[in-house]
């Protein structure tokens, strides 16, 4: 019973009082504002970390070529030659659960267009590189199987690389030079920025993977095998299969002797999305102090308002109000000011995300959970901190409460 | 036998002492009675009043209203009592100011749990019996003196109460409204209605059909109509 007429008491108290509901409210507002604004500021840094590592390729096992051991001597890593694009397509034939495997080498080289000139890694691929590294072309095509079985001498580039050897000038159609032959460009691929690892991803020349090895660098094995495994969850599975089947291939009894690495980025993904849900929760519940701090403030205006309404209790209890019905009336008054103060918030908190990603610089992402969290925190905070002065007001003595001045 | 007080006591406890502001009343008052209940301050006939209207509890005693003993109640069921067997007129009006003279009188009826629909139909025929029907939707400080206290009355009457007590409800009236009001009192005396008058002056108990006089905490007259009884 009452409920709809402690609210509409609730209302009609709190519009008496228009700016002191206003400033009570403000507390909310700012509070719920906040945290939806700071943690929208935490969810954008961690979209931008997992992007930059999904960039890496998400599910990705990396074979790289061992380190040789010369006369005992151990040799840089990925400097073995035992790796052969045979191993990547016995991968690819022989292993389930995978998408996408892709081989590749790398080397610098001084890269020429007439006399612009730029040192930058040319990679020889396939074209399930562009998969596996979700690269996009932003004009032009990118290698074709065709260039693979070929050896055709055609160039994907990179943003960096194209801007310093062409200017703003279409480079698509161009030729340039690598180790003094020419190769035409058929794509420039979309600006993808730094790496998580602040590595420039659009300083990259990418060849196909046996027009390097046979025609530019001379090399019969290759350095890495990026592989993508089709879920998470098997990235385990699929790498111990990955070893074993080179072992088998390269003849290998004992793993110490293994002329291979398998390596996987789950742990770095982990790690990276960890740290920015941590700074999530700080920027959060920093951001709900001042949530709490909006909470005291309307405890502090119930306590006011119960004072100054002493008489008016008086009257309601002399009449016939019970412990509950005036313990309601002051806990949905201050109910009330906490939704409406929370409703506000939200919008004032969404607006002031969508500004920071549009003005400030920041990538913000606007989820439903800190919403609906910081929505339903305020109006638990209302309904604490209404409870002592709302009880305050149901105890008072009907005889002394009438008789209040 | 509307009221029933049977050895009723009230005492306080002053730092050490003990005070008695009621020492031992027995007080009988039946359906349709109209009693006036004087006394000097500090006779102790506040906090009978306070008893009679279920607002506090006595030390020791019965009383029993409509036949059902109260004087023990817990809080709520006193408010509940208060709500469907008491009406109470103030010398100070005690309306609700930010809400209009219908709402005012409607209140009770709120917390007795009635349909919106039923509360301002009620409401609005206890205002018109009083006279004020056209000032509905006034809010009490735009009314004046007189007008508030007729609210207060049908505020008072509006949940069909057993008793009506009314605490002064000319001491802030000028001679007119005080006319008005107590004739309202008559009226409703005549109507059948049990009132309780508190007042200290002899003019206003005189209308009343049965005078009884507070003293130390104890009754020390108890009259018929018209008889003069010295306050002081």
């Amino acid at each position: 019973m009452l409920f709809n007429e402690s609210v509409m008491m609730a209302l009609k108290a709190l519009i008496a009082n228009k700016l002191r509901s206003i400033l009570t409210m403000l507390g909310i507002i700012i509070g719920v504002g906040a945290v939806i604004a700071m943690v929208s500021i935490g969810m954008g840094v961690r979209k931008n970390v997992q992007d930059s590592i999904a960039s890496l390729g998400s599910n990705m096992l990396i074979v790289q070529a061992g380190a040789p051991r010369v006369n005992g001597v151990r040799q840089a890593a990925g400097s073995g030659e035992n790796l052969k694009l045979d191993d990547s397509d016995a991968i690819k034939k022989k292993i389930k659960n995978i998408d996408y495997v892709a081989p590749s080498v790398q080397k610098s080289y001084q890269v020429v267009n007439g006399n612009q000139n730029w040192n930058t890694t040319v990679y020889g691929i396939t074209s399930e590189y562009m998969a596996i590294r979700s690269l996009t072309v932003n004009s032009g095509s990118f290698l074709t199987e065709n260039d693979i079985t070929t050896r055709a001498r055609v160039a994907v580039i990179g943003a960096t690389v194209a801007s310093n050897l062409f200017g703003s000038t279409n480079p698509v159609g161009k030729n340039i030079r690598i180790n003094n032959d020419p190769y035409k460009i058929i794509g420039v691929l979309e600006n993808k920025g730094q790496s998580a690892m602040g590595q420039d991803q659009d300083d990259c020349v990418l060849i196909p993977v046996t027009t390097a090895m046979e025609r530019l660098m001379a090399l019969t094995s290759i350095r890495t095998i990026n592989v993508q495994v089709s879920s998470a969850e098997k990235i385990d599975q699929v790498q111990s299969e990955i070893e074993t089947l080179l072992r088998q291939r390269h003849r290998i009894e004992n793993p110490v002797n293994d002329d291979f690495q398998v390596r996987n980025l789950t742990s770095i993904m982990e790690t990276m999305t960890s740290t920015t849900t941590m700074i999530t929760m700080l920027l959060g519940s920093i951001a709900a102090i001042s949530l709490i701090v909006g909470g005291i403030g309307i405890m502090n205006i119930m306590m006011v308002s119960v004072t100054e309404r002493t008489r008016e209790i008086g009257i309601r209890k002399a009449l016939g109000a019970t412990f509950n019905n005036v313990m309601m009336q002051f806990l949905i008054e201050s109910i009330v000011v906490s939704v409406i103060g929370g409703l506000i918030g939200i919008v004032v908190g969404c607006a002031s995300a969508m500004a920071i990603s549009k003005f400030g610089g920041f990538n913000t992402v606007i989820t439903l959970e800190p919403i609906l969290l910081s929505f339903f925190f305020s109006v638990g905070i209302g309904l604490f901190f209404g409870i002592y002065p709302a009880r305050k007001a149901a105890k008072l003595d009907p005889i002394e409460a009438l008789r209040y001045e | 036998m509307t009221i029933d007080l049977e050895g009723i006591k009230k005492i306080y406890q002053i730092g050490t002492q003990e005070v008695a502001a009621l020492n031992g009343i027995d007080l009988h008052i039946k359906q349709g009675e109209f009693a006036a209940l004087m006394g000097p301050s500090g006779s102790g006939k506040s906090t009978l009043m306070n008893i009679l209207g279920c607002l506090d509890r006595p030390t020791v005693g019965s009383y029993k209203l409509d036949g059902k003993e109260v004087a023990y109640l817990g809080d709520d069921d006193l408010a509940k009592t208060r709500n469907k067997k008491i009406g109470f007129v103030f010398q100070n009006f005690n309306l609700l100011s930010r809400i209009s003279a219908l709402d005012n009188v409607a209140l009770p009826l709120v917390y007795a749990g009635k349909s919106r629909r039923e509360r301002a139909e009620r409401a609005y025929h206890f205002l018109k019996a009083v006279g004020l029907d056209t000032r509905a939707n006034h809010q009490p400080n735009e009314l004046s003196g007189g007008q508030r206290q007729r609210v207060a009355i049908a505020r008072a009457l509006v949940n069909d109460p057993s008793i009506i007590m009314a605490d002064e409800p000319t001491g802030n009236l000028d001679t007119k409204s005080t006319t008005e009001i107590m004739k309202i009192f008559i009226d409703l005396h005549e109507q059948g209605k049990t009132i309780i008058l508190v007042t200290h002056e002899p003019e206003i108990a005189a209308c009343a059909s049965r005078q009884l006089l507070v003293r130390d905490g104890v009754i020390t007259r108890d009259a018929g109509r018209g008889e003069k009884m010295d306050v002081v």
